[in-house]
């Protein structure tokens, strides 16, 4: 670490964990009031436990982003940040945001579409905070080193915050709601949060390959080009059923279905790189998480987006388990894995620990991923035998639901099996462990 | 990566590229914008204030409007006409209502729903809602097998 003011990167990434953990207990939950339904207090409805689990999923992952690009950003640009001390007043404004949210949601504090049921003013703390975040990078990108990545980065986290004003508009009409609703969801994720993603993989392997920046530089833009070549009109597949035209089914079609490009893009840049790269780096487990988080996010957001993104397949999907064995498979490959791949490179240096233990990290890559792969195959079937029986058959909700048990028996056991994964992996970063030498 | 593809080829391409679909994208959003206000438009001040209380309670936490939402309840874009309330509008309204009242019903091994104490005001609000989501267009979504299982 060559920079005093990337220590500041440490608070983000602890604060990460914990609201990670937080999701997926209450991942767990909502997976035992599938098979449990009335196991609960009433305190505790579907509702709540959901939006808490996607919510607190949203909010680490954005929290590791800020993390990362705290950490890398002094590296790329080749100065100290603008101000550590704004960057820190930053983090506890977001996290006690974000714990008032939670906190407020049990007491029944909530109102709006689904992932923004933030009260008005939480929203608007979200605003402060990422307008605190994008003054302090871009003044720090203003005077240091101009690089392709630090470029691509913060283009990807100035999209974040402008996407996210479309939170606050909720028309009555319920078309036009669902439209622009799509635009910080979708937008996001199959839009400038693969920006970040691709540039914090960039930034992993220059380090962890030793690969010329060059050749890292040309294959970002490839990447980031198919992303959002595809991704943009790729919204069209939001707006097959929501009383649009129906020329979407067409551009949604088209475009979706290519949106697998920039993943294999990705599979593509990790292993060439490493193949290619010289460095022996030290941090197996790092470099194990960059490649893992390409393969799995070409399976989860690629394979499995593809698999119902066609207008007439996702005319019968549409809204059932499939979706849900998507979008699990999808957050984990491309935007769990890339912070947990970022906080495993960084922390043992943050926290003055190299060498570390890299044996337990590895262990827990293999359970957690195990885990939200099991979960997702599990709800793939739920989701089949879902749109058959509804789709083709006619069964009511409740009827095919009464068929669908096993399959959530066996996603809530790749539930526990991921929060044993998330334990271990907090475990190996957070305590002392066994230090293993690494020459 | 190719050797005749430069740096900075790749970044023209790139920016010139997402501008150039981010352009199409408004324009084409603008069209549905208009398509939109004809097709979901003539929402009723009932109907907006139903809006509100299917938000305020976070329905779609568990069910899905035309398919978006949570899956742990039934679909409920159309659930007006799923009640018959294009034949007898009285019967259905009645039905909702009354359903809605007798949550939860603690049967076990069924999905619970919340007993949310919503006004009469509230519950004809919310019922004038989904009156106004069963007259959208949506492609013909969700599917109707014939077949009743």
């Amino acid at each position: 670490m060559k920079y005093e003011s990337q220590k500041v990167a440490k608070l983000y990434f602890i604060g990460a964990l914990t609201l990670f953990l937080a999701q997926v207990l209450f991942g767990l939950l909502g997976g035992f009031l599938y098979v449990m339904p009335t196991g609960l207090p009433d305190f505790l409805p579907f509702s709540v436990i959901r939006m808490i689990h996607t919510n607190a999923l949203v909010v680490w992952l954005l929290m590791g982003f800020f993390g990362c690009t705290y950490y890398l950003l002094p590296e790329e640009t080749e100065t100290e940040l603008f101000s550590p001390a704004l960057a820190k007043l930053q983090f506890w404004l977001f996290y006690i945001a974000a714990g008032a949210a939670v906190v407020g949601y049990l007491f029944g504090y909530y109102n709006g579409r689904s992932y923004l049921e933030q009260p008005l003013y939480i929203k608007v703390g979200i605003v402060v905070v990422a307008l605190m975040f994008l003054f302090n990078c871009s003044m720090t990108l203003l005077k240091g080193r101009k690089t392709v990545i630090s470029n691509i980065l913060i283009l990807g986290l100035w999209g974040i915050a402008l996407f996210f004003l479309f939170a606050f508009y909720n028309p009555a009409n319920v078309i036009l709601d669902k439209m622009f609703w799509w635009w910080v969801v979708h937008l996001w994720v199959e839009g400038v949060w693969e920006l970040v993603m691709a540039s914090i993989l960039a930034f992993l392997m220059i380090k962890l390959t030793g690969v010329d920046r060059e050749v890292v530089e040309k294959w970002l833009y490839v990447i980031v080009g198919l992303a959002l070549f595809t991704g943009i009109l790729g919204t069209g597949h939001h707006y097959y059923w929501i009383g649009t035209p129906g020329y979407w089914q067409w551009i949604g079609s088209v475009f979706s279905a290519l949106e697998i490009l920039p993943f294999f893009a990705m599979v593509i840049f990790t292993f060439t790189m490493t193949y290619k790269g010289g460095r022996d780096h030290p941090n197996k487990a790092a470099l194990l998480w960059s490649l893992g988080c390409s393969v799995i996010a070409f399976f989860g957001a690629g394979v499995w987006g593809f698999l119902h993104t066609l207008a007439p397949i996702n005319y019968y999907t549409h809204g059932t388990q499939i979706t849900a064995a998507h979008g699990h498979l999808a957050f984990y490959g491309a935007y769990a894995m890339v912070n947990l791949a970022m906080f495993t490179y960084a922390m043992p240096q943050l926290l003055n620990r190299e060498p570390y233990n890299q044996v337990l990290n590895m262990w827990s890559f293999w359970i957690m991923t195990s885990g939200v792969v099991f979960m997702t195959a599990a709800l793939t079937f739920a989701g089949v035998l879902q749109t058959h029986l509804q789709r083709v058959m006619g069964f009511t909700y409740m009827d095919a639901q009464a068929q669908l048990g096993l399959f959530y028996w066996m996603r809530l056991g790749g539930g526990v099996v991921t929060v044993t994964g998330v334990l271990l992996f907090i475990g190996s970063l957070l305590l002392p462990g066994s230090a293993r030498k690494v020459r | 990566m190719a050797e005749h593809l430069t740096k900075s080829a790749a970044r023209n391409i790139f920016y010139g590229g997402s501008l150039f679909f981010f352009v199409i994208f408004v324009g084409l959003v603008a069209q549905s914008v208009h398509y939109a206000i004809d097709n979901g438009g003539k929402i009723s001040a009932s109907a907006a204030a139903g809006k509100r209380v299917w938000e305020r309670h976070a329905c779609f936490d568990c069910h899905t409007l035309f398919g978006e939402g949570a899956r742990f309840a039934p679909e409920l874009g159309k659930v007006w006409l799923r009640y018959g309330g294009d034949k007898d509008p009285q019967g259905a309204r009645d039905a909702l209502k009354s359903w809605i009242r007798s949550q939860p019903t603690r049967i076990e091994g069924r999905h619970q729903m919340p007993q949310f104490n919503l006004t009469d005001q509230e519950l004809d609000e919310l019922v004038d809602f989904f009156i106004y989501t069963s007259t959208i267009n949506t492609q013909n979504w969700p599917p109707q097998p014939k077949t009743a299982g």
